[in-house]
């Protein structure tokens, strides 16, 4: 007999839930996981090899695990900081899940770690869909790739907590146009904090260290436009057995809930 | 493209419920894309055609739903589509305080398969039967 059954299941369900465990479990530790996305060249590791030395300096305990195709150099770069680096190689593939990460930090990740800083497969597509347990996502654009890089990457500029431009330090030489890349942040992701860095003359040092650590110390982390769907919340009884809620609730991640009703029960012909 | 790790969650999760319900071969299964999902569908079914070989889905169909993105403006209470790429200020009054109403689904909506006569589901079916 063929039957069509349905079953309601977000597609990045097991990812979802695995991040939400991650997202408890190191909460429950002390620690916050700070998600670092940008295009291969934008220059996460020159601003992260800098971030980390401040963070020693102060004395407050760091971790970072990067991840690339293939090479151990970020690995090799970010280790001279002196805190504890972790090198992740993807083999190929295009971004980090929870799973893995979660994989990746057992028996390596420092007990006292309050920050761990996670540079992602240089690639603004793929790794934007997978949550991997972080508190905060950052999305990073270097003044060379255009000011409309935020809207040909919508989803990764649209999900992140935090924008960093980085290499300031040649926005005159390449006419970076500051306002035009803020207004196209602005559109995707309405009210999220843009910083401005340059890991060359040091603009902006330590920015990202105090805002990870704001939000380890429990400040309110701006909640993006995009992740203020209240999808799948379908609540038919008949739906219940294997209904999984695409998105977990977490304090950390927190999405204000829509005053708009909850869509309508799907009518199926 | 992260569009084979997409097609192997949805074959894993589909994998899982048809064994759970006594399943014998999947024949299709509908899923919806929103807009600003971040999937290609083209891509994803490529993927999924090549990824269900072997498995209970083999020769299954992937049918995709997509889903407009559409956003609310909380206080003037406009909604508008908001278009690709995206723009989540009001059009109206410009407030930043949009709420999405749709656009980001990413999620398996119904899969049809036969039932194998010869074993007992291992569990009650998870489903309304038509």
């Amino acid at each position: 007999m063929c039957r069509v059954v349905d079953l309601q299941q977000a597609v990045l369900a097991k990812n979802d839930a695995c991040a939400h465990r991650l997202r408890a479990g190191l909460a429950a530790r002390g620690t916050i996981v700070i998600n670092l996305l940008s295009s291969p060249g934008s220059g996460k590791t020159a601003l992260l090899e800098q971030e980390l030395v401040v963070a020693r300096r102060r004395g407050v305990p760091v971790a970072a695990l990067t991840a690339d195709l293939a090479t151990e150099n970020d690995a090799v770069r970010l280790a001279r900081s002196g805190v504890p680096v972790k090198q992740v190689l993807t083999d190929g593939l295009c971004h980090l899940e929870a799973g893995m990460l979660g994989g990746h930090l057992d028996g390596w990740l420092p007990d006292d770690t309050r920050l761990l800083f996670v540079e992602n497969v240089g690639n603004l597509v793929c790794p934007a869909s997978y949550d991997l347990g972080e508190s905060l996502r950052v999305a990073l654009a270097s003044v060379t790739e255009g000011e409309d890089k935020p809207l040909k990457y919508p989803t990764a500029f649209g999900l992140a907590n935090l924008v960093v431009v980085t290499k300031t330090d040649i926005a005159g030489a390449v006419d970076f146009d500051e306002a035009a890349f803020r207004r196209h942040v602005e559109q995707v992701n309405p009210g999220v904090e843009v910083l401005l860095t340059s890991a060359r003359n040091g603009t902006g040092s330590g920015a990202l260290l105090e805002r990870a650590l704001a939000v380890a110390d429990g400040a309110p982390v701006h909640s993006p436009v995009m992740t203020r769907q209240h999808q799948d919340h379908h609540h038919d009884d008949d739906r219940g057995r294997t209904h999984v809620h695409d998105h977990a609730h977490d304090p950390q991640r927190d999405h204000q809930h829509a005053s708009a009703p909850a869509p309508a029960p799907q009518q199926r012909p | 493209m992260h569009e084979m790790s997409i097609a192997l969650a949805v074959i894993g999760q589909v994998e899982e419920a048809a064994e759970a319900a006594g399943a014998s071969a999947v024949r299709c299964v509908r899923l919806r894309v929103g807009e600003l999902a971040g999937v290609v569908p083209d891509s994803l079914a490529f993927c999924f055609n090549l990824a269900c070989a072997g498995t209970v889905l083999e020769g299954a169909e992937l049918v995709t739903e997509a889903v407009p993105a559409r956003a609310r403006c909380e206080p003037c209470s406009g909604e508008w589509a908001v278009g690709m790429p995206p723009d989540l200020c009001c059009p109206v009054c410009g407030a930043a305080t949009t709420e999405l109403l749709s656009g980001r689904e990413l999620q398996i909506v119904s899969v049809q398969w036969e039932d194998d006569p010869t074993r007992a589901p291992i569990r009650e079916p998870i489903h309304e039967e038509r």
